[in-house]
């Protein structure tokens, strides 16, 4: 019994298959990498799970409940948050605003109309320290518009962060930005993942990343789950070497 | 809305000369001119309700008349058929209405964004316009109705006392006072976490919802706290007005809300405060000069919106900027 | 049973006109994503210009010809079209929506005044042209032979534009700006050109609408302003963005306000959103919407 399972999992766009009853496990601690070429439904099962988009049939369970039919919202009370591959930040908001927002609505203070949001020194601070964690300090009062692409990656990983999920997804957290920065940016997240003893998922494309950082690593193709092992499995694996690494390295 | 927040203490002491010098106002100019600034203000308490949905949650709403307007007729009412004189009691009655029309309708229009929302929030307050002119032996028709002064805090008018100078003193602190109570709560509601949840739909609703604001909900808390401020400055203006007609009701007047707004800038706190006063003076100007008033102060808002559109305060803001770093 | 005929003639004469006018602002608006809230303010310009032209030129001129003048209001609201999207709405395309509604407010107060210092302030007529054809019996009530003709022209103009969009190349350029306007651009579609002749077509349709209801109605200060209200709430049932809803819609409309004024005349344009307020709870996008 996982952190997190789907049964059965289905999703199509008119005729696409994007998600084709995918039963799919994510244990308690583990940072499970989530591959597959483009268009083999990795963010579809991604947005499944989180909520954004409503599965055709299928079951999933979190803890044991069944969050299926829960609403977004819902979905994160019970502690399931995700950062977005195409960087979703309140640009015109200040860095440290970005990152306070998602501890007041932890907290359920966004209710709260008449007390000043720069006086909750407490979530301040916290917000401060999240911040600290991921380099990001240096930029508080910058509004998040204005910040670099690599920031806004961590940025957008640290507003999920700040909601102290006890599940995180991560789509494509280095997507669209330079290869000199990649490493960085996953040491950052990986070590905070790891010392916050945060189970994570991550989509990633760069398999130099994928086998450094992952525990485990689950194979999407058309849909469904190709294959799912250790990196060292994976790596020995004919099918997926045929499927996805081939084209991967012949492209 | 600036990106670095201003603490408390500052804005009071940018501000209180201006406090000061709006105190002293009624006995340096005369009492025409006191009376124009107090309509100034109390579309300045309107356009502060519209600018949280325009400014601060990205709603653009083209109805706010049906708010206003039912914070008149709701003042207008309760002196016809109830003989309620107490200004206190009148203000509540008419922001109970406008809270009212606003619960329904913005129970529909938080439905939607963008244009679908503009134009559902116009379609449904010309409802509210046909109603008063349709039924006319309730609501005066096109005649409007009739209100006179009230008796604020218990006091009367005296007898035999100029309405000129009951409105240019008494009703001029009183709408002040309430106005400046109106900018401090405003103030401390966008800058509270709500406020912040709101500023996060605005910029990202995908995201607002995935750090668990339920979007709908706030922007519906948003429509109610608009039409409240709105519908309080609606009554406000009925004693000064001394009548209220359809035209209040008509979406047009939406628009002048909408005008005003964005004249101040509505990207800044501000911004709809100076918007909603030059405005006044601007149309009060155009209509005593030419009959074609409209034509000059569409000219305005098409230069506006292609040359300005930070509008007045935005503007200033940014050429202080520039001033600061050429220093 | 002749009164119910009567009232049904006279609920398609507003549907005939209505669908001209939301059919325009929803044309305008699925090429465009723009709402013109001075359209009505070119419904007004149709009405007057062709009210004026058939002022000037009554004098003992043969009738034939002064039907001639009809068009006239529709290629004035045309050419007033092609000049307005250009000049002031292009600029905008880039910038945040608020402002394209904003600036067309701008517009709405000044073509409602410039309509005042061009025409003055007293309505004008053409009844000369509604009075023509005369009259013909419905049992026992006579009814003008002109409002069937206006409904004529409306069921032509939606069969028109059916065929022009659906059967026409320009109308397949059309539709694929509407759909993806970076992919028709990229297709070689001169995107400008397709937004200026579908921002004069529905200038054109309002105009229409004007120039064909002034013998009947004649021509008001304000008429712009009211219609463009009526339709918001066409276009708000029918789906923006869609010619089959505005039809629909426009029928919907036409009928509910023509029995609403006969049988419940002080509630009738509260039933009529009331109607509308129902269509979108149920069905959010309106009936032809897409979202």
């Amino acid at each position: 019994m996982g952190l997190l399972s789907t049964k059965d999992l289905v999703k199509y766009f008119g005729d696409t298959h994007a998600v084709d009853r995918v039963d799919f496990t994510v244990n308690q601690g583990e940072l499970l990498a989530l591959i597959g070429s483009n268009g083999a439904g990795k963010t579809t099962l991604v947005n499944l799970i989180s909520g954004l988009v409503r599965p055709d049939s299928g079951q999933i369970l979190f803890q044991g409940t069944d969050v299926t039919h829960q609403s977004i919202h819902e979905r994160i009370a019970e502690g399931i948050a995700r950062s977005f591959q195409l960087v979703n930040l309140f640009d015109q908001m200040t860095t440290l605003d970005n990152v306070a927002l998602a501890i007041f609505s932890r907290e359920g203070k966004t209710r709260r109309l008449f007390a000043l949001a720069d006086h909750d020194s407490a979530v301040g601070d916290e917000a401060i320290e999240v911040l600290r964690q991921f380099g990001l300090e240096g930029k508080a009062r910058m509004v998040a518009g204005g910040l670099s692409q690599g920031e806004r990656k961590l940025l957008d990983v640290a507003v999920a962060y700040a909601l102290r999920p006890k599940l995180l997804f991560l789509d494509e957290p280095t997507s669209g930005v330079s290869t000199r920065e990649k490493a960085p940016i996953m040491d950052i997240i990986t070590s905070i993942v790891r010392s916050g003893r945060i189970t994570a998922v991550i989509i990633e494309h760069d398999m130099d990343v994928v086998f450094k950082y992952s525990d485990r690593i689950v194979v999407m193709q058309q849909g469904t789950i190709l294959a799912d092992g250790t990196p060292d499995q994976i790596r020995t694996n004919e099918q997926v070497v045929m499927t996805l690494l081939g084209t991967h390295a012949g492209a | 809305m600036s990106p670095i927040p201003v603490p408390p203490k500052r804005v009071l002491l940018y501000t209180a000369p201006i406090i000061v010098l709006l105190f002293v106002l009624p006995f340096v100019v005369p009492p025409y001119e006191v009376t124009q600034l107090s309509y100034g203000l109390i579309f300045a308490i309107a356009a502060l309700g519209f600018n949280l949905l325009l400014g601060y949650t990205g709603l653009l709403s083209f109805g706010h008349s049906a708010y206003f307007g039912m914070g008149a007729y709701g003042v207008a009412f309760m002196v016809k058929y109830l003989k309620i004189t107490s200004m206190e009691a009148l203000i509540v009655g008419g922001i109970v209405a406008a809270t009212a029309v606003a619960a329904l309708f913005g129970f529909l229009c938080v439905r939607y964004t963008r244009i679908f929302f503009s134009i559902l929030a116009l379609a449904l307050s010309q409802v509210l316009w046909s109603l008063a002119f349709k039924f006319f032996w309730v609501t005066g028709g096109t005649d409007g109705l009739r209100v006179p002064t009230p008796s604020l805090l218990g006091v009367g008018m005296a007898p035999g006392q100029d309405k000129m100078a009951f409105l240019a003193h008494r009703y001029y602190y009183y709408v002040l006072v309430i106005f400046l109570v109106g900018v401090a709560v405003m103030w401390v509601i966008v800058h509270s976490p709500f406020g912040k949840a709101l500023q996060a739909i605005r910029d990202n609703e995908t995201r607002a919802e995935f750090v668990g604001v339920q979007v709908r909900r706030y922007r519906y808390m948003a429509f109610l706290v608009s039409g409240v401020y709105t519908g309080l400055a609606g009554a406000l203006w009925v004693p000064l007005n001394g009548l209220t007609t359809p035209d209040i009701l008509h979406w047009t007047f939406s628009g002048e809300i909408v005008f005003f707004t964005v004249l101040g800038g509505f990207q800044t706190f501000a911004g709809p405060i100076v918007g909603a006063v030059v405005f006044n003076y601007l149309k009060t100007f155009a209509v005593g000069y030419t009959v074609y008033w409209q034509m000059f102060l569409g000219g305005v808002l098409v230069v506006l919106v292609l040359a300005l559109p930070g509008g007045i305060v935005g503007t200033a803001g940014r050429l202080v900027d520039r001033f600061r770093k050429a220093a | 049973m002749d009164t119910f005929l009567i009232h049904l003639l006279n609920s398609l004469l507003y549907a005939s006109v209505l669908f001209l006018i939301a059919g325009g602002l929803s044309l305008i608006y699925g090429v465009m994503r723009i709402v013109n809230l001075a359209h009505g303010n070119l419904y007004a310009v149709g009405a007057y210009t062709t009210a004026w032209a058939v002022g000037r030129v009554l004098g003992g001129a043969p009738t034939l010809v002064l039907y001639a003048l009809l068009p006239v209001g529709a290629v004035a609201a045309a050419a007033l079209g092609a000049v307005l999207e250009p000049t002031l709405l292009r600029p905008l395309y880039k910038r945040a929506e608020e402002y394209q509604l904003l600036i067309t407010f701008g517009l709405l107060l000044v073509l409602e005044d410039r309509i005042r210092v061009v025409w003055g302030p007293y309505p004008l007529a053409a009844s000369a042209l509604f009075e023509g054809p005369g009259s013909f019996a419905i049992g026992e009530s006579i009814y003008p032979t002109y409002n069937l003709a206006v409904i004529t022209v409306g069921g032509l103009a939606a069969a028109g534009l059916w065929a022009f969009v659906y059967k026409t190349k320009f109308g397949v350029i059309l539709r694929a700006t509407s759909q993806n306007m970076r992919m028709a651009s990229a297709l070689g579609v001169n995107v400008n050109r397709v937004y200026v002749q579908a921002f004069t077509l529905g200038c054109f349709m309002a105009g229409l609408g004007g120039a064909i209801i002034v013998p009947q109605q004649g021509a008001v200060l304000g008429m712009g302003v009211d219609a463009l209200i009526l339709a918001f709430v066409v276009v708000v049932i029918g789906g923006l963005g869609s010619l089959e809803g505005a039809l629909l819609g426009a029928l919907m409309v036409g009928v509910v306000r023509e029995f609403g004024i006969a049988f419940f005349p002080e509630i009738e344009l509260a039933v009529l959103y009331f109607m509308a307020a129902v269509v979108l709870l149920i069905r959010p996008a309106g009936l032809f919407g897409r979202t």
